[in-house]
């Protein structure tokens, strides 16, 4: 017994000195799907943009796990106890990938000009900002008009990307040629695209972070077909499937492959929740009890399981558990059927037909639309699926014409920034399907989540959000599925590729393959 | 002959306008917009947003107005801008057209000559165990849904011999030039290819072996064997040559949707070519490019047509005199 305890600690031992000691060269073969529209990341926010291009720009801040701030180009910050003055110092040895140095008036271009006009998820949270100033090359103050809780999380790439002052000050930024050959601060920089196939980043060897990164090149490759992406991992073409990259019923056969691993972290900022948009108008969805006897009437737990390889939580209400100020002091709803017909009973369904639109987004969604119908179908609701295109989809919801629709959202780590939109009245608009889509109107919501986000410390917020949540959770306005777990697949000598709560996009600067 | 052409010319400029304002229409009628599909795919938006992009894409407009804008481009050449893609629509269609044309062209050119040399065969062992097979075969090949040839040929020759790479156009990251360049492409393209033509290959042999058999019972055929001919010369010479008229048709029909390109086989495999392009325009709704893509497809079908009916001038003088 002893002897087996010294080997596993000796062989643990072994592979934390490997782990300790990177090592520096080789290439990396990732997939990349869809192919990005674009890589110039101050103008193009999509998932693959994000994931590409989060290697060539960076942002002042990063997160880890817990959606900690780390420092990015930004090494150290400050906030005054008013919580209205965010200072942060920059690395004063950055360069962009052209040679230019970075300072702080790329920052303050970024920010108070670029991203104002081409960002609109950005847009939103610099309301709050009143002036953004640089008294020297390498110091950045943001003033706040009010005290803004969520503040602090939105320095992360992909929400403010840097992008270089001097290739497009005074330009059409849509239509400046430099969009096609994209120039950041990022421990890699663009090299090649081969439009359909691959794209190819190199190391930047100016990178301002001693040894980082470790890898020579990155080789994104364009694979349309689900199938042939696992073909690509299982043929030694491609040593990295990020998350999404293959059909959930084809990861567990992927994952048994030898020395291959898998994480489901490098999420936690998205929080990625999926739910079904409830009709909150018209039609039985119009009723609070139909709405809880759906919340009732799923086996959401089934559904992990069976279609989601049992990775990603059942979701407890609007907050992901990965997001700040989640709470589970709320009602929970667990698979009860006799429940849920009660509900139904009480009500007065007449078995009036509610039409479902599964998110047309591969395999997995139409199946658990299908687990979905039958699992109503068992309380006696009369579902109808509805497939379309995501066109279509997109149309349908932005005109509100359906009664249930599967979709999911991201968080971005805050209430403030990606939970709220959901359900204030106030967001309420046709045109767009990510805002209150489902039409939910309740005063008391409006104000918990106003108050929330301007309160000054985190007690106050979490009591608030807490509020909130509970009340939510009760009215039901759409049907939460799961906190979604998006699996990322790789080679287990493939090390440190996922360590922060963005995961692989911006992974490869401390991403490197043992020997 | 002159006169000929420059008519047909006329004819298919017409054609080809027809053609534009329909797809125009039809792409128009489909549910879902541009603008709506770029700002999810941003993941936020807000109305601003989507009223920016509209503008952008000249969506704002009147419909009549925009087709006005559009075709007064393709007058003057200019098959407008992607802006989903950020490059002009001429910029990317060129840009996949040469792995378009290898892929279709080899499919083509398997598929011709395989099926008309099993056609021979089996017209010239009907009955026997021979002709069965290849029959067989034939149907086979004919009933196969595509997309499932495509991903058993890759499951077999890549995952299972690992002789064939799978997908893509070449080795990624090789680096390969001249020589070893051609054959590694030569090596991504025959899964593609050969799955590509299974479907005319069938059409061809069928095609061919009915053909050759129906001419062999006509009367100047029963002349030649009178004549005393060897019966290869009249295979070959008298009962082949005939054949080949409703072939040629046949190929002249698959020529015209060669740059249309294979949405499927590209997909499946990785091939960067036009099908695809135009797959991804349509799911996101990227007017130009999809116009575009129609645009040189439907020219394509248009110029194959004219060169079938030249070429039959020529072959068959039986229609130059009608």
């Amino acid at each position: 017994m002893l002897k087996r305890l010294t080997t596993l600690a000796a062989a643990m031992l072994v592979s934390t000195a490997l782990h300790a000691e990177p090592v520096s060269g080789g290439r990396a073969n990732v997939v990349i799907q869809p192919e990005p529209p674009s890589l110039m990341m101050g103008l193009v926010q999509n998932g693959p943009t994000q994931m590409v291009a989060g290697q060539i720009y960076e942002g002042l801040l990063r997160y880890d796990e817990k959606l900690q701030p780390m420092p990015q180009l930004a090494k150290s910050w400050e906030v005054s106890e008013d919580g209205l003055t965010y200072t942060f110092k920059l690395h004063d040895n950055v360069k962009w990938h052209d040679g230019e140095p970075f300072t702080s008036a790329d920052v303050v271009f970024s920010a108070d000009v670029f991203l104002r006009e081409t960002h609109a998820r950005l847009r939103t949270s610099l309301e709050h900002v009143e002036s953004i100033t640089a008294p020297d090359d390498t110091t950045v103050v943001f003033k706040l008009k009010q005290p803004f809780g969520p503040f602090l999380g939105i320095f992360e790439a992909g929400t403010m990307p840097m992008v270089p002052k001097h290739i497009y000050e005074g330009t059409d930024y849509k239509n400046n040629p430099a969009n096609n050959t994209p120039i950041g601060t990022g421990p890699f920089k663009f090299e090649e695209w081969v439009k359909g196939s691959h794209i190819l980043l190199t190391k930047f060897e100016d990178y301002y972070e001693e040894g980082k990164p470790y890898l020579d090149e990155i080789y994104w490759h364009v694979i349309p077909d689900a199938a042939s992406r696992a073909v690509a991992y299982e043929t030694g073409v491609v040593d990295i499937l990020p998350g999404g990259s293959v059909e959930n019923f084809d990861v567990q056969r992927i994952a048994d492959m030898e020395n291959t691993c898998i994480t489901d972290k490098g999420w936690e900022y998205f929080g990625p929740l999926s739910w079904m948009w409830l009709n909150n108008r018209e039609g039985p969805t119009a009723d609070k009890r139909f709405r809880q006897a759906v919340m009732y009437a799923m086996d959401r737990d089934f559904a992990r399981d069976a279609l989601w390889n049992g990775l990603g939580k059942v979701a407890k209400g609007p907050v992901s558990s990965s997001t700040r100020f989640f709470t589970d002091d709320v009602t929970a709803y667990d698979h009860d059927p006799e429940k849920a017909k009660a509900l139904l009973e009480e009500m007065g369904y007449d078995g009036e037909t509610v039409r479902l639109l599964p998110l047309p987004y591969g395999e997995t969604w139409q199946r658990w639309a299908e687990a979905v119908k039958q699992n109503l179908g068992e309380v006696g609701i009369n579902v109808e699926i509805v497939s379309t295109d995501v066109a279509g989809w997109n149309q349908k919801l932005a005109e509100w014409d359906y009664d249930m629709a599967f979709t999911y959202l991201y968080q971005y780590g805050d209430p403030a920034l990606g939970v709220a939109r959901t359900y204030i009245s106030t967001n309420i608009a046709k045109g767009s399907q990510w805002n209150n889509v489902e039409g939910y109107e309740n005063k008391e919501v409006d104000d918990l989540f106003a108050k929330a986000a301007v309160a000054v410390t985190a007690e106050e917020r979490q009591e608030l959000y807490t509020e909130v949540q509970q009340k939510l959770v009760d009215d039901v306005p759409v049907a939460w599925l799961l906190e979604l777990g998006f699996p990322t697949i790789y080679r287990c000598n493939v090390k440190d590729l996922v360590t922060t709560a963005i995961g692989v996009n911006d992974g490869f600067k401390d991403a490197y393959i043992e020997k | 002959m002159l006169r000929f052409i420059l008519m047909r010319l006329g004819k298919a400029a017409i054609i080809l306008i027809a053609i534009l304002t329909l797809n125009f229409f039809l792409i128009h009628a489909a549910p879902g917009d541009p603008a709506a599909v770029m700002a999810g795919e941003a993941g936020a938006a807000d109305a601003k947003f989507i009223a920016q992009l509209r503008e952008q894409f000249g969506l704002d407009k009147p419909l009549l107005t925009q087709l006005g804008i559009y075709l007064k481009g393709v007058l003057q050449f200019d098959l407008g801008f992607s802006y989903r893609q950020q490059m002009p629509v001429a910029d990317l269609i060129l840009d996949r057209l040469p792995a378009t044309l290898l892929l279709t062209m080899t499919a083509f050119v398997i598929s011709l000559v395989l099926g008309t040399l099993a056609g021979v065969l089996a017209s010239a062992r009907v009955g026997k165990w021979s002709d069965t097979a290849i029959s067989t075969l034939a149907l086979l090949f004919y009933a196969t849904p595509l997309y499932w040839a495509a991903l058993m040929a890759v499951l077999l020759f890549s995952v299972y011999f690992n002789w064939l790479p799978g997908f893509g156009y070449e080795t990624v990251g090789a680096n390969y030039t001249g020589l070893r360049r051609a054959l590694d492409i030569g090596q991504h393209l025959i899964l593609p290819a050969t799955t590509l033509g299974l479907f005319f290959m069938a059409v061809y042999m069928r095609m061919t072996r009915a053909s050759m058999l129906e001419v062999s019972q006509l009367d100047f055929v029963k002349t030649a064997r009178a004549k005393g001919l060897k019966p290869g010369i009249i295979q070959r010479r008298h009962i082949f040559r005939n054949a080949m008229l409703p072939v040629v048709t046949l190929a002249g029909l698959q020529a015209g949707q060669l740059v249309g390109g294979a949405v499927l086989t590209e997909t499946v495999f990785a091939w960067p070519g036009i099908g695809r392009l135009m797959f991804e325009a349509l799911a996101q709704r990227d007017y130009n490019l999809l116009l575009g893509v129609f645009f040189v497809s439907a020219a394509m079908v248009l110029l194959f047509n004219l060169i079938t009916d030249i070429l039959y001038r020529f072959v068959d003088p039986r229609i130059r005199v009608a």
